[in-house]
């Protein structure tokens, strides 16, 4: 078996099933159980969505709000979420034509500061952070050894030495071990200095002090200026200030998830409440993980635990532009190699006919042979047909191309497409 | 909320008989089961003429967040498929006990009905969930 092959146990999975002789309907025997819906008989027994743990131990401070205003809740990274409040179509509509409100606050607030705070995320982010002024942001991926992906991150660089990064929640302590083993081996201080007196890198977890609010949708300028006098529209794509929103001190970036315009909202977590209330009367519709999944799939972004994984590289899911290959740093050999050779696999868009979607881990076929496998699938609401993530060999990788999918035991055919499937109206 | 014309399964789908029509009966799912689904975008339903077994795999609903089988209260053979869920698959959401029903279907054995729950019964199985 090739190397690359070794580390993609998903495809190798697939293709070895490939070899022995049985349906295809007999190749997946189990499902991902992703956000368990209800303690229904048989119902919700597929339920399918991100990478969600059995277990819901941590409550953002919002939680008693979500419960008031009726959401269901379910578990996802070790939290307790809303997965959806007025219904996951309403929700997704909101977004792509005025307005919607998520807490994000499962997500990770980390600060990274210290003297040697850039050198430090040079060598364990594939993005440059030498290169990001202060007052921008930048998307990229931590990675391993092996050129695997540990995370993918929004950071922002707040001063000269001083950066704040948003770990997906499922991941944040393998990402602050991670960083803690480097700090250690490699960036423990100045010579000459005590680095318990003054460390070259420290980092502070400040998740649960704080709370993470995205407004996003075309009327999110609108609706975010009307809380902060205006500033808010004022500023680029991957741009962060800090203001008063609703009179409470905030840093917002205009960043997101969704792929429309928007905003993520930094603030206390005593002053959360305040300022999602003051969004929702501004016309912002809450919104629950189940439209963020969509919206992003309809957007071609990536989730962490789907087409992104310690096993699974940048490059192999189509992720190039957010990869320095000028520098040296922790996965940098493999991923420069890749970029150079490419990769068996390729991560793919798929559209098919009709409102039946495929779903995470179902096989991709082409004449009966498996191919690959999808990653992340769902029905598109703005489209109006059924869209999918997956990987797939590369020479069946080339959009136009005509796959079939598996979709519990029917074959259907499927067409590989670029992605994103959906881009906001200019 | 459950009407008490008609009688339950625990995999959450109602049976309702057809006064008009001797034998007949309509089927579909519970408010319950509309209102964990969520937003229902697809139906697999069987076709006209198909033999379909008690409490046995029938067909699927698919809502935007998951996909569940749907079984069939009684044994029996279809006699007509709700063809505006093809298009209306929401009607199941808005209206699952009259508009959003799933199948028509010819009873094989009226003793199979004995089986099923009736509102209040399924009403207290639901409260145990």
């Amino acid at each position: 078996m090739s190397p690359s092959l070794r580390r993609a146990p998903i495809l190798a999975q697939a293709l070895a099933a490939s070899t022995r002789p049985q349906s295809p309907q007999n190749t997946y025997g189990y499902h991902r159980v992703y956000f368990r819906v209800a303690p229904l008989a048989r119902y919700s027994q597929r339920s399918y969505y991100a990478t969600a743990l059995t277990t819901a131990d941590l409550k953002t401070v919002l939680h008693p709000v979500h419960l008031d205003l009726g959401a269901r809740m379910v578990p996802f990274g070790g939290w307790d979420m809303p997965v959806q409040y007025s219904g996951i179509l309403a929700e997704v509509k909101a977004v792509r034509t005025a307005a919607g409100l998520f807490d994000v606050s499962h997500m990770g607030r980390l600060y990274i500061s210290g003297p040697q705070s850039t050198q430090f995320l040079d060598w364990v982010l594939t993005g440059s952070a030498a290169t990001l002024r202060v007052g921008r942001a930048r998307y990229c991926m931590i990675c391993n050894d092996s050129g695997g992906v540990i995370d993918d991150t929004i950071f922002y660089r707040l001063a000269e030495d001083r950066y704040l990064l948003i770990p997906n929640a499922g991941n944040r302590a393998a990402v602050v071990d991670w960083f803690q083993d480097w700090i250690d081996q490699k960036f423990s201080g100045m010579p000459g200095t005590d680095p318990a007196i003054s460390p070259a890198v420290s980092m502070a977890d400040r998740t649960e002090s704080t709370a993470l609010i995205a407004c996003q949708g075309p009327d999110a300028p609108q609706i975010v200026d009307s809380l902060c006098g205006g500033a808010a529209s004022t500023l680029r794509p991957f741009a962060w200030t800090e203001v008063n929103l609703a009179d409470k001190p905030v840093m917002i970036g205009r960043t997101g998830y969704t792929g429309e315009d928007g905003f993520e909202v930094v603030c206390q977590a005593r002053d959360a409440a305040v300022i999602w209330r003051a969004l929702m009367d501004q016309g912002a519709l809450p919104c629950g993980l189940g439209a963020r999944d969509v919206l992003r799939l309809e957007a071609g972004l990536p989730l962490h635990g789907h087409e992104i994984d310690e096993e699974t590289t940048p490059i192999e899911a189509g992720l190039n532009r957010f990869v320095r290959f000028d520098k040296e740093y922790v996965g940098s050999e493999v991923l420069a190699k890749q970029n150079e050779e490419g990769t068996d696999r390729k991560l793919v868009g798929l559209t098919v006919e009709g409102r039946s979607a495929p779903r995470a881990e179902y096989p991709i076929l082409h004449q009966g042979e498996i191919i690959g496998q999808v990653t992340s699938g769902s029905y598109s609401p703005t489209l109006d047909t059924s869209i999918a993530m997956g990987y797939v060999l590369g020479r069946h990788a080339s959009p136009g191309q005509v796959v079939d999918l598996d979709i519990r035991g029917r074959t259907v055919p499927a067409r590989i497409v670029e992605l994103p499937f959906y881009t906001k109206p200019k | 909320m459950n009407p008490t014309d008609r009688k339950y399964t625990r995999e959450h789908e109602w049976i309702k008989l057809d006064d008009s029509a001797g034998g007949q009966a309509l089927t579909g799912i519970t408010e319950y089961a509309q209102d964990q689904l969520g937003d229902i975008v697809y139906f697999e339903l069987p076709k006209v003429g198909d033999s379909v077994k008690q409490l046995e795999k029938m067909g699927e609903v698919e809502s935007v967040k998951a996909v569940s089988d749907l079984y069939s209260p009684v044994s029996g053979e279809v006699l007509e498929a709700n063809e505006k869920l093809m298009d209306h698959p929401e009607l199941a959401n808005e209206d699952p006990f009259e508009q959003g029903w799933l199948i028509r279907i010819s009873i094989a054995d009226p003793g199979e009905l004995e089986s099923l729950m009736n509102a209040e019964e399924y009403e207290a199985f639901i409260g145990g969930l």
